[in-house]
Order: C-alpha cells, then structure tokens, then sequence
C-alpha cells in the first residue's frame, strides 16, 4: 500500500486558515491595534469586552481563530523557505520548526482560553 | 518484492541534470516575484497578529490593571507601526487571497462557470459584512 500524504490535511487547514484571517483579522487589528489605542473609536471598557470574552463560543471562535491561523502560517511560510532559500538540506528543520510552531501556539491559545476567569 | 528488484538490475550510473545555478535573492529581480514572496511573507503577520490576540486575552484574563496595562503598551509608537505593517499585510492577504478564490473554487450553475468577477464581488460583499458584525460586537459601549 502506497504511504499515505499528510499534504492534503496540512493543505486543507492552510486553505482554511486563509479564508478565516483574509475575513475577520483586518477589522480585529484595526480595532485593536489602531483605532481603538489612537482614540479614534472609543474602546469597550473592561467589564465589558471580559464579560464577552466569557462567554464559551467567544472562546471557541477566538480557538479556532489562533488554531486555524497559525496552521496556515506554518504551511505558507515553509515553502516560503523552501523556494525564496532554497536550503534543502534543512527542509526537514524547516518542517519540525513551522507545524512544531503552530501547535505549540495553538496549546498556549487553548491553555488561556480553557483556563479564561 | 526482492525477486523483481533482482530481475529488474538498476544501474547505479545516472545522468546529471544541468540546471542553471538559481540565486538566493531570485524575488528581487521582478516586481511580479517580489510581490509573490510579500504576498507569502503576510502569513508572518496573520501569526504575529496571534501573539498580540493572545497577549489581549492574557492581560484580560489577569485582571482590570493587567488590562490598562495592556492598552497602555499598544498606545507606544513602535507598537502602532507594527500594527500598521501587520495591518498593511494582512489586508494584502484578505485582496489576494480574494483574486485567487475564482481559481480554487470554479463554481457552477446550470452548466455554466459563474464569471470571476462575481465570486470575488461575493468575497468582498461577505467581508464587509463579516467586518461589520465583528465591529459591532467589539464596538458596543
């Protein structure tokens, strides 16, 4: 039997994961990182944004988020390497490095939002 | 298994490919490859928009003064020009990533490929609205 790949399933949740930030990560950063420290919109205040942060599809939405993202950056971002370097002899760092990456990410993500009070 | 690799006798002799030796910096030399490698480079800021999304829950889960903290550190200048070039990028993701749907997912309807042109307008219909519903939920007073 022929070894089965698993560049289907490491393509599916880049594929995803590219769906997912192209939609909703511009308006999050917006907000978060611009409008909101600038003044230009005024932020939600603590006891608010904690209370929404609480509820448990918040923290499933915020999961799937961080997980699907940082899949897809491991998966682009390897064969980033792999054609701009052209250092193969390292492809399988590369490899451990990037998907050891996103999992280690999505274990601090479901860490904070499981452990959220 | 091992009788047909004997019948079969490969000959450890094997021609060398000539290829033309690439240089690392090949993405520099064309405006199109440039803007290939920046549109893979973008996937370095949807991850690094993580970290800032999972340092914003942190501090919201420590507590109100963890929190103000928080927001104090996004107001320092280097933090908000990060924040912009990682804006500027993952818009740039969201555009080419749009231009790119038609071709990873040929619709149909009635036998006739839907033209490009509105399955990116859906695309683009489907992220303001998406954008708006996270605004509302984030905006609220």
């Amino acid at each position: 039997m022929a070894k089965q790949s698993n560049e289907p399933v490491l393509w599916a949740l880049f594929s995803a994961g590219g769906v997912f930030a192209a939609f909703v990560i511009p308006v999050h950063l917006f907000l978060l990182g611009l409008a909101f420290p600038l003044g230009w919109i005024s932020a939600p205040g603590y006891e608010s944004l904690h209370a929404l942060a609480r509820l448990p599809l918040t923290r499933l939405y915020l999961f799937v988020l961080c997980f699907l993202a940082l899949f897809h950056w491991a998966h682009r971002f390897r064969y980033t390497l792999y054609d701009g370097l052209q250092i193969k002899h390292l492809n399988e760092v590369i490899f451990v490095c990037c998907y050891g990456g996103a999992i280690l990410g999505t274990i601090v993500a479901g860490y904070l939002l499981w452990s959220f009070r | 298994m091992t009788e047909a690799r004997q019948t079969v006798g490969y000959t450890e002799y094997h021609p060398r490919w000539y290829r033309s030796r690439v240089s690392t910096w090949w993405w520099l030399t064309r405006w199109p490859y440039l803007k290939f490698i920046l549109r893979e480079i973008s996937s370095v800021f949807v991850a690094s928009f993580v970290v800032l999304l999972l340092l914003q829950i942190r501090a919201l889960s420590r507590g109100p003064e963890a929190y103000a903290r928080f927001q104090h550190w996004l107001q320092n200048p280097l933090v908000l020009l990060l924040n912009l070039v990682t804006l500027f990028f993952v818009v740039f993701h969201a555009i080419t990533w749009f231009k790119l749907a038609p071709s990873a997912m040929a619709v149909r309807f009635r036998g006739k490929r839907v033209p490009d042109l509105f399955i990116v307008g859906t695309n683009y219909a489907a992220w303001a609205v998406v954008s708006l519903v996270v605004a509302w939920f984030l905006v609220r007073p």
